[in-house]
């Protein structure tokens, strides 16, 4: 029996309510709300519940725990991702993968845990004018989630849609390296994206959260947070509604001291932007970044059975390592293959279609993230408001990226071949799998780079609150303090003036955690109590 | 005005049909819509799904209940714009001139259905490129995400977890 650690904190007496369910309108009050609990907001409701305050987490999806985590796209997709995994950009051009559900998408990730590349920071710290940017700032706060997370390079040996990563990065003299991963006592099943069945994976649902709960903490699951009331320069109160049946919707009415807004790249700005706050500028919801990501399956003479083992445990940063003021780099992954992941992702349909999914044990994937907001020609999306209040993403992919992921395919094509692959296929309605890399390579050079040809994949949203110390081109300033509302904070990916070129959830835990410590010293100075 | 006037005869046809094959209660899809899916499933999963027969009924209606269920966990607004994809492709005028076809879809062969889907899918039409997509990825999301697909992909299912952990 798997001990289910959410059902026995239930059992000892969590304050956690299902605003799906409430029977009538509720008031609740706090020192802070944090609305969105995952890497942010999980990292921030520890801190602050330890530092002695009074705190309240807000969150749009379910409490879903272990004993419900099936390893099933069935049911994982329609419990636990934004629209049942089928997220899009307004244009239906880029799929969105994101979580919803307490953990937010720390929930449901595949672990890979990268410090912010020093490239980054740099361009951060020198173009952008970010004091607190270095990596000697930063390494403290990494080494502490690091530590709380359980966070290292995966010791076991990879599975084989990753190890044909290595092989082929070898074969062709590129370096590649094993991905840090946050995980205790992993048993290497595979099935990340669905749920940790035995909460090896550390995510904010089996280590934060618990341990704020523990700590008096309320969780508030199932509620669509549609605004914040605003007087003044300050935040009044948060309010949400049950996200259960709108007929039998109840309301829930927040306040406190202090808000935290972690809701994601998507739904802090859409937060903002339907609480008519402040925004002078216009920089509300503007760069926002993806990762715009493009896909290469190769079938191989052996099987592969990419669903098993450890989703991403070699990358490859060979063609991020060239300047930002230059064409854009990629970082190379493996992606895990399951049935409908795969079946959607793979272009064409009917025969050819069927064809492709017949060869599902030998189909290794490789997928290319493409570093985007470094260039005057990346310049970004935007995340605005439908008629309906619910947020859309405009993300043009502009012929610079698009550039990229030509390039991109061709890298991923000539490393499974290098590894041995018997034909090669880029995800993209035009092509075609190829026997040998010159032809593979030929094909790729002619695509027609459109969108909705081309399979584009985001699991990384980012900005849309720019962190900055100048309020004409930023949201939040460097400790996440929104520049014209005085008791609001930002600790999730939205505060990220760029894109990153590395999954970004160690980067969010680390910001998380520095901001976090900061706020809750502040708010115990405010009180005239001594930081804890 | 011929074309216009044979179409109407043909939507008013259309909507009067009674469903070849019962679904079961949906969440969003009205009954000509879910007939309208039920109709183009064969032609997308063409070579996955089982021969004629119950077998292959049986697995259409599920491509529908996911279809369904997907598509009502969409954002309001993309589930309204699949709804109203799915309204072309049922009234005459609109369906004649997105597909070629002249019969009600659920009269069309799986040929025809394949010759628009393949037509939409090139298309340089950003809009029929994306109902191709999103109509393709519904089904084939609904089909492989249960355990009837998995025996002719020869994926094993997700593992037991009731064994002695792994050393």
């Amino acid at each position: 029996m798997i001990p289910d650690p959410i059902r026995e904190g239930l059992a000892r007496g969590w304050k956690a309510i299902d605003a799906a369910s409430l029977a009538r309108d509720r008031e609740l009050e706090a020192d802070v709300v944090v609305i969105g609990s995952g890497a942010g907001g999980g990292v921030t409701a520890e801190i602050l519940a330890e530092a002695g305050l009074a705190v309240a987490i807000v969150e749009e999806g379910p409490l879903a725990s272990s004993s419900e985590f099936h390893m099933r796209e069935d049911t994982a997709y329609p419990r636990l991702y934004q629209e049942c995994a089928g997220r899009k950009t307004a244009d239906s051009a880029i799929t969105i993968l994101q979580g919803r559900c307490v953990g937010g998408s720390t929930t449901v990730n595949w672990t890979s845990s990268f410090r912010t590349p020093p490239r980054t920071l740099a361009h951060w710290h020198g173009a952008l004018g970010l004091r607190t940017a270095t990596e000697a700032a930063l390494a403290p706060w990494f080494e502490r989630m690091e530590e709380r997370l359980g966070i290292a390079p995966w010791a076991v040996p990879p599975n084989e849609n990753n190890d044909v990563l290595r092989r082929g990065c070898a074969a062709l003299g590129l370096r590649s390296g094993v991905v840090p991963r946050n995980v205790r006592g992993c048993w290497n099943l595979g099935y990340c994206g669905m749920g940790c069945p035995i909460n090896a994976k550390q995510s904010m649902l089996v280590t934060t959260i618990p341990a704020a709960l523990d700590r008096g903490a309320t969780l508030v699951h199932g509620a669509r947070v549609e605004r914040l009331r605003l007087a003044g320069d300050r935040v009044v109160a948060c309010e949400a509604y049950g996200a259960g049946d709108a007929a039998a919707r109840h309301r829930l009415r927040i306040r406190a001291r202090h808000f935290v807004l972690a809701a994601g790249a998507i739904g802090s700005p859409a937060i903002l932007l339907r609480s008519g706050a402040p925004d002078p500028n216009l920089a509300t919801g503007r760069r926002t970044f993806l990762h715009p990501t493009v896909a290469s399956a190769a079938t191989m003479p052996q099987p592969v059975e990419g669903y098993s083992g450890a989703p991403q445990s070699v990358y490859c940063d060979h063609f991020l390592d060239a300047p930002l003021d230059g064409p854009a780099g990629f970082k190379l992954e493996s992606a895990p293959v399951h049935p409908a992941l795969a079946a959607v992702t793979l272009p064409g349909f009917g025969e050819g279609h069927a064809r492709r999914m017949a060869a599902f044990p030998r189909m290794q994937v490789l997928i290319a993230l493409i570093r985007d907001g470094f260039h005057p020609d990346s310049p970004g999306g935007r995340v605005r408001l439908r008629s309906d209040g619910s947020p859309a993403l405009d993300y043009p992919i502009t012929p610079y990226l698009w550039d990229a992921a030509r390039r991109a395919w061709l890298a991923m094509a000539e490393i499974q071949f290098a590894a041995g692959a018997s034909e090669v296929l880029a995800l993209h309605e035009d092509a075609a799998p190829d026997l040998a890399w010159q032809l593979a390579r030929r094909r790729i050079e002619g695509l027609a780079l459109r969108p909705l040809a081309a399979r584009v994949m985001s699991a990384h949203v980012m900005g849309g609150c720019a962190m900055g110390p100048e309020p004409r081109s930023s949201v939040v300033d460097e400790v996440g303090r929104h520049h014209q509302l005085e008791n609001l904070s930002v600790h999730d990916g939205s505060i990220f003036p760029t894109s990153l070129g590395a999954n970004p959830q160690l980067t969010i835990y680390a910001l998380a955690a520095r901001l976090a410590t900061v706020l809750a010293a502040d708010l115990h100075g405010r009180r005239g109590r001594s930081p804890v | 005005m011929g074309i216009a006037g044979a179409a109407v005869l043909l939507t008013v046809r259309a909507v009067e049909r009674p469903l070849a094959a019962p679904v079961g209660a949906m969440r969003v899809l009205d009954p000509a819509s879910a007939r309208i899916v039920a109709a183009l499933a064969p032609a997308v999963l063409a070579g996955a799904l089982p021969p004629a027969g119950a077998a292959h009924d049986e697995a259409v209606r599920r491509v529908v209940e996911g279809f369904d269920r997907t598509m009502s966990l969409l954002a309001p607004v993309v589930r309204d714009e699949i709804g109203e994809l799915l309204g072309l492709l049922r009234f005459g005028l609109s369906r004649v001139v997105l597909t070629g076809i002249w019969s009600p879809l659920d009269e069309a062969s799986p040929v025809e259905i394949a010759r628009f889907l393949a037509h939409w899918r090139a298309s340089r039409f950003d809009l029929l490129r994306a109902g191709y997509l999103g109509l393709v990825q519904l089904m084939v999301g609904a089909w492989y995400a249960q355990p009837a697909a998995w025996g002719a992909i020869g994926y094993p299912g997700p593992p037991a977890l009731d064994g002695p952990a792994p050393a």
